[in-house]
C-alpha cells in the first residue's frame, strides 16, 4: 500500500489541520514508512485467527444500571469551556442546523 | 413519468435506563443544562468508559423483538467527526458487529400485510443537544444528553410509500413499548426518525439515487416530510434532472425539504474499535433470560384477539397497539356476558375520545376493567339504555365511581314497566293526532317520531325495546275521533 499526497491531504482535512506543502511532503515520507513498517505483518499467516479487537483477552466488562455521586456541578462542567452563556457551553454557529 | 418510492428508515430510541451508558449519570429528561455530566461523559482525557448491563438488556430484548440473528460477540467502535455536542470529537458506536442483524416486522397497510426488513439494530451513546437562542453567530450546547444509551435500527429499503414508512415506525413504537425498552416519546426526543428516499420508473430493479431525509420527529409530518421529498424528487426527474446524493431537513413552517449537506462534504468516519471497551459475549443463557422476560408482543396479540374475540382485524389493531388497552380489553371481556365487539366499540368510542381530550393514558384512567364490564352488563340485561349508559360512562370517567352508584344517585334506571311506560306514550299520541294519521296510512316514519317524543318525554330512560313494541301496537289501535 502506498500513501498518496492526496491521502495526506485527506488526513489533513479530517483532522481540521493545515499543512505547508515541505510539511505535506514531509508526512508523505513518514506516513509510507510506517505503513511499511507494518507491511511485515503480512508475512504471518493469518488465514485461521480471528482478527482481534482487544489486546486484553478480557470480556464482558459491566456495570450495574445505578445513578452515582460523580456527576459535577454545573460550574465544574463548563470550568474549561471556551465561553459560556446561560449556562451552556458557548460556540461558533453551525451552518448545518 | 410514473416512479415506484423506496424508503428506508433509520430509528434512533434512548434506552429508559436510569444511568448513561459509559458513566453513572442521570440520564433524567428535562434538568437544568449541563448538570448532568461526569469528566467521563464531557470526554475528559484519561477517563475510561464501563458498559451499563440494563443497555444490553434492553437492546438484546429489541433485537429479539425485532426478529434478529443476534451476533454472541459484539463489540463498540469509535465513529469519528467533529461537532461541538460531541465532546470526545468521537462517538462510541457499533460499526461490523452490531448486537442485531436480518431480522424484520410485519406491518399491515390497507388490509395487505407486508413484511420490512431490519438491516441492523445497534447500541451507541447519544450526543449532546444544541441550542440556537444565543446571537445568531453562536450555538449553546447541553451536554446532559451526551451518553445517553440509544439504539439505532436501520431498516431496509423495503418501505414503498409514506403510509407504510408511518405504520412502520409505529408498529416499531409500539413493540418498543411493549417490551418497555425506551418510553418512545418523539415530543422528548426518545423517538428520532430520518428517512432515505428515493424513486425509480416502475419496473427497474436499481435504486434511484437517494437523499436522506433528518429529523422527521413526529407522526404528524412523517409521511407529509416524506411526500415533499417525493415530489421534489419526482420534479427533478421529469424534467430531465438529476437528483443528488445529499443530506435534507423538512421544515414545518415552509412546509419544504432543505438542503442541510451534499454529498462532496460527507463524513468520513474512520471507524475503528474502541480500545477503551472489551468485547461484550451475550450467551445462550442471557438470551433465554431476554427471551423469558418477553411479553406477547402486538402483532401476535392481534391475531389473537382476532380468533379468541371475534374482532375486526381495525379493532384488534388498535385495541393492541398499546399493551395497557390490550390488558384493559381484556380483563372487561373477563366480566362482560356479551359480544366484545360490543367492549372494542366502546373502548374505542367513548374511552378513547375522553381519553384523549383529557390528554391522559389509559394506566391514569379512573375506570376500571371490572367496572367498565359491570356497566356494559347493565346495558346487556336492560337496566340502562346505551344513551344513558353513555351518561354514566362519562361520569365513571371523571370521579372513579361504580356505575351503579352513579346510576342510583342519578335515578338513571331504564324504565321497562309497561304501565309507567303506556302512561307516556298515551300523553304522547294523544298530543299529535296529525302523526298518528300519517302512521296509520303507511308513513313508518312517523313510529319513528313518536319514539323520540317517548324517549325525551322519559328523560332518555324509556327501554327502547319495550316503547318500540308498545307505541306499534297503540298507534294501529288508535282511533281518532273526527
Ligand atoms: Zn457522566
Amino acid at each position: 500500500m502506498k500513501v498518496t499526497m492526496e491521502t495526506v491531504e485527506h488526513t489533513a482535512k479530517l483532522a481540521r489541520l493545515k499543512f505547508t506543502e515541505e510539511e505535506k511532503t514531509a508526512f508523505l515520507g513518514a506516513m509510507n514508512d510506517v505503513l511499511n513498517y507494518a507491511e511485515l505483518l503480512n508475512e504471518l499467516d493469518t488465514e485461521n485467527i480471528e482478527p482481534t479487537s482487544h489486546p486484553v483477552p478480557l470480556k464482558n466488562a459491566l456495570r450495574e444500571d445505578k445513578v452515582w455521586d460523580y456527576t459535577l456541578s454545573r460550574e465544574d462542567v463548563l470550568k474549561n469551556a471556551p465561553a459560556e452563556e446561560s449556562g451552556g457551553f458557548k460556540v461558533p454557529k453551525i451552518i448545518e442546523s | 413519468m410514473r416512479y415506484e418510492t423506496v424508503i428506508g428508515l433509520e430509528v434512533h430510541v434512548e434506552l429508559a435506563t436510569a444511568s448513561k451508558i459509559f458513566c453513572g449519570c442521570s440520564t433524567k429528561f428535562g434538568q437544568e443544562i449541563n448538570t448532568q455530566c461526569c469528566p467521563i461523559c464531557l470526554g475528559m482525557p484519561g477517563v475510561l468508559p464501563k458498559l451499563n448491563k440494563k443497555v444490553v438488556d434492553y437492546a438484546l430484548k429489541a433485537a429479539l423483538a425485532l426478529n434478529c440473528k443476534i451476533n454472541q460477540e459484539t463489540k463498540f467502535d469509535r465513529k469519528n467527526y467533529f461537532y461541538p455536542d460531541l465532546p470526545k470529537a468521537y462517538q462510541i458506536s457499533q460499526y461490523d458487529k452490531p448486537i442485531g442483524e436480518h431480522g424484520y416486522i410485519d406491518i399491515t397497510v390497507d388490509g395487505e400485510v407486508r413484511r420490512i426488513g431490519i438491516t441492523r439494530i445497534h447500541m451507541e451513546e447519544d450526543a449532546g443537544k444544541l441550542l440556537h437562542e444565543s446571537d445568531p453567530t453562536s450555538s449553546l450546547i447541553d451536554l446532559n444528553r451526551t451518553g445517553v444509551p440509544l439504539i439505532e435500527i436501520v431498516s431496509e429499503p423495503d418501505l414503498r410509500s409514506p403510509e407504510e414508512a408511518r405504520e412502520y415506525l409505529m408498529q416499531l413504537r409500539n413493540i418498543l413499548k411493549y417490551i418497555d425498552v425506551s418510553d418512545v416519546k418523539m415530543e422528548e426526543g426518545s423517538l428520532r426518525c430520518d428517512a432515505n428516499i428515493s424513486l425509480r420508473p416502475y419496473g427497474q430493479e436499481t435504486f434511484g439515487t437517494k437523499t436522506e431525509l433528518k429529523n422527521l420527529n413526529s407522526f404528524k409530518w412523517i409521511a407529509k416530510g416524506i411526500e415533499h421529498e417525493m415530489a421534489r424528487q419526482k420534479l427533478l426527474l421529469d424534467s430531465g434532472e438529476k437528483v443528488t446524493q445529499e443530506t435534507r431537513r423538512f421544515d414545518v413552517n415552509t412546509q419544504k425539504t432543505v438542503l442541510m449537506r451534499s454529498k462532496e462534504e460527507a463524513h468520513d468516519y474512520r471507524y475503528f474499535p474502541d480500545p477503551d471497551l472489551v468485547t461484550v459475549e451475550i450467551s445462550d443463557d442471557w438470551i433465554k433470560e431476554a427471551k423469558a422476560s418477553m411479553p406477547e408482543l402486538p402483532e401476535k396479540k392481534k391475531i389473537r384477539f382476532m380468533e379468541t374475540y371475534q374482532l375486526p382485524e381495525y379493532d384488534a389493531g388498535i385495541i393492541t397497539g398499546e399493551k395497557e388497552l390490550a390488558q384493559f380489553f381484556e380483563d372487561t371481556a373477563k366480566e362482560f356476558r356479551g359480544e366484545a365487539k360490543v367492549i372494542s366499540n366502546w373502548v374505542m368510542g367513548d374511552l378513547m375520545r375522553l381519553l384523549n381530550s383529557e390528554n391522559k393514558e389509559i394506566s391514569d384512567c379512573a375506570v376500571t376493567a371490572k367496572d367498565m364490564a359491570s356497566m356494559l352488563n347493565l346495558i346487556e340485561d336492560g337496566t340502562i339504555s346505551g344513551k344513558i349508559a353513555k351518561t354514566v360512562f362519562e361520569e365513571m370517567f371523571l370521579t372513579g365511581k361504580e356505575p351503579k352508584t352513579i346510576i342510583a344517585e342519578k335515578g338513571l334506571v331504564q324504565i321497562s314497566d309497561v304501565s309507567e311506560l303506556e302512561k307516556i306514550i298515551d300523553e304522547v299520541i294523544g298530543k299529535d293526532i296529525k302523526s298518528v294519521r300519517d302512521f296509520q296510512n303507511g308513513n313508518k316514519k312517523a313510529l319513528g317520531f313518536f319514539m323520540g317524543q317517548v324517549m325525551r318525554q322519559s328523560g332518555g330512560k324509556a327501554n327502547p325495546k319495550v316503547v318500540n313494541e308498545l307505541l306499534a301496537k297503540k298507534l294501529n289501535a288508535f282511533e281518532i275521533k273526527e
